[in-house]
């Protein structure tokens, strides 16, 4: 390693950064494991499994909205389409898991179950390969990151910007959606994939597969919020933020600012695919309504909420509109699309920089 | 005695009523015969009276197939709820005289019957009872109504019922002996379009064991050339209709695509709500529908008139409050504009399920928009379709007018082309907003008014428009109408016509995919203002 990679990863948080990170990932790699694993269910330091489960799936969403500010909240880009990514990584991943299914589906055939009562002989050709991990891991990188690739390069290329972008990105996960519905697709139609048995020769319903897929994904977020760290902090997140605040300006000093806007964009994208393969097995289900235009919007809100420009704001938001929500649809259903509704105007009417930014606020009036 | 010699006997009749023209009304001898006698001779009968041609003996043959004919005393009567009347004179008969016996029919001849009374009702006074007779006899092709036919035909004046006629007459010549009767019939048949047709001719071609069901090659050739013919009027219906559909769907996507053309276009104000407001209008539709039906029901006819303006006002006036709450303090910040107004979106639409329920509400057609025109034979253009591709096109003329002819118009274009300077010459700019954001929200409440005469109204009735309609005024150039028009009605035509070759699902699939390819191209969509200006 290059004697100046050491110190700028050590200058990506403070000594109090650090300290919060290392706490963050003792937590969530080290207790919440054990509390769940080692403690007895009837001990009041006992973690459920729901507690676990319900955690874990946070954490994915807080992926997909550290992806959204290094987009937004860095480059001024607003998309309205990143649950394309997540679902496609997703789908990559669930059709792994599919496949592990074996033989013990309702149907009792190599195939799946889906593709049997739709009568199908074989497996279609883009699905091939997916019974090796590797490969299906490669696909939830390469399929969300190629899709973007091409997509963005289309789009900057042209200097599609601002809500013009938005609302092409919220047609492309529309799009999706609809393809997705699909039954002769392939990809399982209304219903997606699911009744997952096993992954990597684990069973899914084994605690301790849960509790280390619950830990990677700590572990995966972590390293998440640390790349982006180290891009928005380099020259590159500079060029980043200075295309946000005045793109035309930013051209006339002689940057050309599709190769930026592309990186960051397919780095998004490659982001939600992953946490989109963290989330399938954990929740067990994967079907085409995660592409549904409105939850690519919610996905804005997570980060408005928590402050953009800040990454460690988003994944705030995200735990904070995923709790209430999980609160919600269990106390008072009717009431969450008033609350969500609500949350939507008065973080963009009152709370521009979000929780962070109210945060920063108390603090300078303290001080 | 043979059923062959009866039907010869039978067609001979019928042939010589036919050349004698109308014969006297029931004849009390043949009544009698009816009653009593064989089968053989009541079936003469029977042929006697339909070769007549009078339609007062309907009542009597109904009876009889009925069941109600009873017979005594050498008279006849139909005993019908405890009343007799006498079957020759029609005259009530009091009391009810007794020992009266059922006269029995049996299946024989119910079918003559049948036959005879929809071969009498062709000459009746109502149009729609010679349509149900002609419609049953094409059922039962029996050579010997044929001269009954053609005296119908010869009187016929209704379109619908003679081009039925001549298929029914086709039809009875089609098994004739005859090839020159056979020819003929193939070459009426050239003259109806109707799809019945096809497999009247289709078996005609067929070969069975080795030979043609039909002998005579020039009979063949004749259906082979009529065949083809039919196919192309076929082909053209299909295209018509669908050009139609297309027509129909685009003027919906403009309606819904009108207001945003306003808000987005003129305004830059991306206003995710908009599918709620058109969910409003047709919720307002719905509400104007039952109080016309608790209050003014002999005028629920014409409940849209008052409809109309009620989604406009309830739509416009949500879309004021909007603006002056939210959106008035994003101005100039689209992005967080999308958003305010998707929550906006979100609480609309949990509020209308609160009082209304989630389930679909039941929006009744008036009478007078259900029902169609007849274009052709494979074509039916719906009533309530051409009143809304007309609202559409109204609604369009109102909104040109306003915007070019009237002062609030003036306002609204100044203020959209700079507006600082329409602030410095006194251009109320924040009236301005206010009133053309209620103008556009008032017309996607009338969008909803629209749609809620033909498709669904529930909650979610927005949130399917709301992508197509950004779509629509994307592709058409934004501060467009022009734009919006042909964008519209261009993308309902281009669906409707991808739906055969691809499915519903697979041609929105490619028309996403074509806008989305189409951007990329021409960011300023198909109408671009020219000379405007950089952004900062």
């Amino acid at each position: 390693m290059g004697g100046w990679l050491l110190p700028r990863l050590a200058g990506l948080y403070g000594t109090r950064g650090w300290l919060a990170l290392g706490l963050f990932g003792a937590a969530m790699l080290v207790l919440v494991p054990v509390l769940h694993l080692a403690v007895p269910a009837g001990s009041a330091l006992h973690v459920s499994g729901y507690t676990v489960a319900l955690v874990g799936k946070i954490m994915c969403y807080a992926m997909v909205a550290l992806a959204m500010d290094l987009i937004w909240g860095y480059a001024g880009i607003l998309s309205l389409g990143h649950g394309v990514f997540f679902a496609l990584g997703g789908y990559a991943m669930g059709m792994y898991l599919m496949r592990m299914i074996g033989t013990e589906g309702q149907s009792q055939s190599t195939l799946p179950d889906f593709m049997v009562f739709l009568d199908w002989k074989e497996l279609p050709w883009y699905w091939a390969g997916t019974d090796m991990l590797w490969y299906a891991l490669l696909l939830v990188v390469l399929v969300p990151g190629l899709l973007a690739f091409v997509f963005g390069w289309f789009a900057f290329r042209s200097r599609i910007k601002g809500v013009y972008f938005s609302i092409i990105t919220q047609a492309m996960t529309f799009a999706f959606m609809l393809l997705f519905f699909r039954n002769e697709t392939g990809f399982g139609g209304n219903n997606g994939f699911t009744d997952f048995k096993r992954i990597a020769g684990f069973a899914l319903a084994d605690p301790y597969t849960r509790a280390g897929l619950f830990a990677l994904t700590a572990a995966v977020l972590m390293l998440a919020l640390l790349a982006c760290r180290f891009i928005v902090t380099s020259k590159l997140g500079r060029v980043l933020m200075a295309i946000r605040d005045g793109e035309s300006r930013l051209m006339f000093c002689g940057y050309n600012p599709l190769g930026y806007k592309l990186f960051a964009w397919t780095f998004s994208a490659v982001l939600c695919g992953i946490a989109g393969a963290l989330y399938v097995p954990q929740v067990g289900i994967i079907n085409p309504s995660e592409m549904s235009p409105g939850n690519s919007i919610e996905i804005a809100i997570w980060a408005a909420v928590g402050g953009r420009g800040t990454l460690i704001g988003p994944l705030l938001g995200a735990a904070i509109v995923n709790g209430a929500k999980s609160w919600f649809t269990v106390a008072v259903p009717e009431y969450w699309l008033y609350f969500l509704g609500l949350l939507f105007i008065g973080v963009t009417l009152f709370m521009p920089a979000g929780v962070v930014g109210l945060m920063r606020q108390v603090k300078a009036r303290l001080k | 005695m043979t059923t062959r010699y009866f039907l010869q006997r039978l067609f001979l009749l019928l042939l010589a009523a036919a050349l004698s023209g109308p014969a006297a009304a029931v004849v009390p001898e043949l009544v009698g015969q009816l009653a009593s006698g064989d089968s053989d001779a009541r079936i003469a009968a029977i042929a006697r009276i339909a070769a007549s041609g009078d339609p007062s003996a309907v009542p009597l043959l109904q009876a009889l197939s009925d069941g109600l004919v009873q017979a005594g005393g050498g008279m006849v009567f139909i005993v019908k709820d405890g009343s007799a009347l006498d079957a020759a004179t029609g005259r009530a008969v009091v009391p009810i005289p007794p020992n009266l016996e059922e006269v029995v029919v049996n299946n024989r001849i119910r079918g003559e019957l049948a036959s005879a009374i929809a071969a009498l009702q062709l000459g009746s006074a109502d149009r729609e009872m010679r349509l149900a007779a002609v419609q049953a006899l094409q059922g039962n092709p029996d050579e010997t109504l044929l001269p009954l036919v053609q005296r119908a035909l010869a009187k016929e004046s209704d379109a619908e019922v003679k081009g039925l006629l001549l298929l029914t007459q086709a039809a009875i010549q089609l098994g004739s002996k005859d090839p020159a009767a056979r020819l003929a019939a193939v070459k009426a048949l050239a003259t109806s379009s109707d799809p019945g047709t096809k497999t009247m001719l289709l078996p005609l071609l067929e070969k069975r064991g080795g030979d043609y069901a039909e002998p005579d090659p020039a009979v063949r050739a004749e259906a082979q050339r009529t065949l083809a013919a039919l196919e192309r009027t076929l082909a053209t219906g299909e295209q018509v209709g669908r050009i139609f559909s297309g027509i129909s769907l685009g003027s919906i996507l403009l309606l819904a695509a009108l207001g945003l053309a306003i808000t987005y276009g003129l305004m830059g104000v991306i206003n995710m709500a908009h599918g709620e407001l058109i969910m409003i209008g047709a919720y307002s539709t719905y509400l104007v529908q039952n109080l016309f039906r608790a209050w003014l029901p002999d005028s629920f006819d014409w409940y849209l008139v008052c409809a109309v303006p009620a989604s406009f006002a309830a739509a416009a006036l949500v879309g004021m409050l909007m603006e002056r709450s939210v959106i008035r303090f994003l101005y100039g910040r689209p992005l967080e504009t999308l958003l305010a107004t998707w929550g906006i979106s979100l609480i609309l639409m949990q509020t209308v399920r609160t009082l209304f329920g989630a389930q679909n509400v039941a929006v009744e057609n008036p009478l007078w928009m259900s029902g169609g025109v007849q274009l052709l034979s494979n074509v039916v253009l719906p009533y309530n379709r051409i009143v809304i591709i007309g609202f559409a096109f109204g609604v369009l003329l109102a909104v040109w007018l306003l915007l070019t002819r009237t002062r609030l118009g003036l306002f609204v274009r100044a203020v959209t082309q700079n507006r600082t300077m329409a602030g410095c010459v006194g251009v109320p700019t924040g009236r301005v907003d206010m009133w053309a954001f209620g103008l556009g929200s008032g017309i996607a409440g009338l969008a909803g008014c629209a749609l809620s005469q033909i498709g669904n109204v529930g909650p979610d009735l927005g949130q399917s428009y709301i992508v197509d309609s950004f779509m629509v005024v994307v592709l058409g150039g934004v501060g467009q109408l022009a734009g919006t028009v042909v964008a519209g009605l261009g993308l309902g035509v281009a669906n409707k016509f991808l739906e055969p070759w691809a499915g519903a699902v697979l041609a929105k699939i490619f028309v996403l995919i074509f806008i989305i390819v189409f951007i990329q191209k021409r960011p300023q969509g198909l109408f671009a203002l020219k000379g405007r200006t950089v952004e900062a």
